[in-house]
């Protein structure tokens, strides 16, 4: 056993048993990071944040929410809404967050595109944050089903019948999934289950994973410059903190960190209290009704680009096309074979090829929720084939890029 | 060295025990989430064919799913001959009205109306006599079949039993099963 002695105050009595002196050191006072960045480099600490605060609204939303086909959309329009006490606060910061976080999430993988943060050893990095990416994508969708508006449903319905994987007919598989021929009650509990269990355990333990990726490799900088972070981190603590390339995490980096994540809180309260209309589609403010398909039905904004990646195409071309979409972003750190991580300003070919994909992302996504006729339908087409054309050419442009 | 493969076969054998269990347990999960024997028993529409109107649709409901009904006109039903015989080049009189449901001396389309491309329900124009799905932009003539892409396939037919002049949804016939033989509908 190891030895113990009379505590000399409440942080010594803890600090003999649980090391949080250790603690601190190693996750905060002694955590490096480099001097060389800017604004972009707090998105991770807003995408934290934002999960809090979808966490915390979800608890109170989850006391009066009824996962139940008679009774959900009046527990959330009336009861919620209109019953509970600041019940439309929680509702709207649920609902505003979770478009919000994605806008972030987009920011934060194209800070990591931009500046080459996938490659050198980051690769786990970039990684575990797609797989973030896909668990909040599973439960934007999850949660999109709870209101049960006319939205959830067909949204339901289309996103599920996508598993009969067009020409193979898995119809038994898309069943089995509902728990029904169609969107009903079993349909309904599993999906608020995902919502509020499996998955939020799931991205706490990616966000788990997400962080331990960076402790070895540890966060870039604004030129990709590789840092020996043991020397840098010896000359600041011999005091020579003007010369030395890192700052603590904490208070140093949090300092400016959570100056970013107030003037985001700003602007996301604003979006709460007088905007909260953008995340909720009027459509939805239907109950859901199976004889009564919406005259356009499109994915919140977020899903966009990939739903028109789907859309012009036949069953299966497009399935296809869909499913590369979901998964190439992955295969990033290996596509890229350039060894030179460094901002895309500086790599040749690959800083058109970079803003080429954000620009085409941003023309997918307006082109989704146009409804598919004429001009919109080719503008839709092309967008979607140079989406494909520009993943294929990568590993070539990338391969005969100079070293820096 | 006996401690070790000792250990080793402890190991092995926890292995074993734990990867029956394991598989066991992805079987009851499976189970649990297959739709329940209630939902799978309340599968049975019956409709009365002689309540529906020509070039009018009537949708109904049968396994939580919408069902066209619509019964075919004079008209309809000759320029359907007139476009089937420019395809197979076959006389007017000898055409096959396959996709079609014959009670007394009507002929009816009854299909599910979800749109086979992603599920959304098409909409019927009874002036250019065709239905449009305004998800994708798929379009159906007035037999269900497909006009313009992406639905791969036209709308398919619920099992159906012609019974007088009622027809009950759920339950399967020689007519029904012929459709299923030649390809005109899939299995729902």
């Amino acid at each position: 056993m190891a030895h113990f002695t009379k505590a000399t105050s409440l942080h010594d009595w803890l600090n003999q048993r649980l090391g949080i002196d250790t603690l601190n050191r190693v996750l905060a006072t002694e955590y490096w990071i480099p001097k060389n960045i800017n604004f972009l480099w707090a998105m991770g600490m807003i995408l934290a944040i934002t999960f809090g605060l979808l966490l915390i609204s979800g608890i109170f939303l989850l006391m009066y929410y009824q996962p139940n086909i008679d009774l959900a959309f009046d527990s959330v329009n009336y009861t919620i809404m209109q019953e509970v006490g600041y019940g439309w606060l929680w509702r709207h910061v649920h609902g505003v967050a979770a478009s919000v976080v994605f806008l972030i999430i987009y920011i934060h993988m194209f800070t990591g595109i931009y500046y080459g943060s996938y490659k050198k050893g980051r690769e786990m990095i970039w990684i575990s944050g797609m797989l973030l990416f896909v668990a909040f994508s599973a439960e934007a969708f999850s949660g999109y089903m709870l209101p049960w508006g006319q939205m959830s449903y067909w949204a339901g319905m289309v996103i599920t019948n996508l598993f009969s994987m067009g020409g193979l007919h898995l119809d038994g598989l898309v069943e089995w999934i509902r728990g029904d021929y169609v969107p009903a009650q079993a349909f309904l509990n599993r999906f608020f289950m995902l919502h509020v269990l499996l998955i939020p355990l799931a991205i706490i333990g990616l966000i788990g994973l997400h962080f331990g990726a960076l402790r070895i490799p540890h966060v870039n900088n604004q030129d990709g410059e590789e840092i020996d972070f043991d020397a840098e981190a010896k000359k600041y603590l011999a005091g020579d903190k003007a010369n030395s390339k890192v700052i603590r995490f904490m208070n140093d980096f949090l300092a400016k960190d959570m100056m970013v994540v107030g003037i985001f809180l700003i602007l996301f309260f604003y979006l709460v209290f007088y905007h909260y209309d953008f995340a909720m589609d009027p459509v939805n403010f239907d109950p859901a009704n199976g004889l009564k398909t919406p005259t356009h039905i499109y994915p919140e904004w977020y899903f966009l680009w990939s739903y028109e990646i789907l859309r012009p195409f036949s069953t299966n071309v497009g399935l296809i096309a869909f499913a590369f979409a979901q998964v190439i972003f992955f295969l990033l750190p290996f596509l890229d074979r350039s060894p030179n991580a460094v901002p895309a300003s500086r790599r040749g070919l690959f800083k058109y090829w970079f803003w080429a994909m954000l620009i085409d992302m941003i023309i997918l996504t307006a082109m989704g929720k146009v409804p598919p006729e004429g001009i919109f339908s080719a503008i839709g087409f092309y967008a979607a084939i140079t989406f494909i054309g520009l993943w294929i050419a990568l590993p070539f442009i990338t391969k005969f890029e100079k070293k820096v | 060295m006996k401690n070790n493969s000792r250990r080793g076969f402890m190991g092995k054998a926890f292995g074993a025990v734990a990867g029956v269990g394991a598989v066991a347990s992805l079987y009851a999960m499976k189970r649990s989430w297959d739709p329940l024997p209630s939902v799978k028993a309340a599968g049975f529409t019956t409709l009365d064919m002689s309540q529906y109107k020509e070039n009018e649709l009537v949708v109904e409901k049968w396994r939580g799913k919408p069902i066209f009904v619509l019964k075919q006109s004079k008209e309809m039903l000759e320029s359907y001959d007139k476009n089937m015989s420019q395809i197979t080049g076959k006389s007017t009189a000898e055409m096959d009205k396959k996709r079609l449901i014959k009670v007394g001396d009507d002929y009816f389309l009854i299909c599910v109306g979800l749109c086979t491309h992603l599920g959304c329900i098409p909409g019927y124009n009874p002036d250019e006599k065709s239905f449009l799905c305004a998800c994708h932009g798929g379009m159906y003539d007035d037999t269900g079949m497909v006009t313009k892409s992406p639905p791969p396939r036209g709308l398919d037919i619920p099992p159906f039993k012609v019974d007088g002049m009622k027809v009950v949804l759920g339950e399967t016939s020689p007519e029904y099963e012929k459709m299923l033989a030649d390809g005109i509908t899939l299995k729902v």
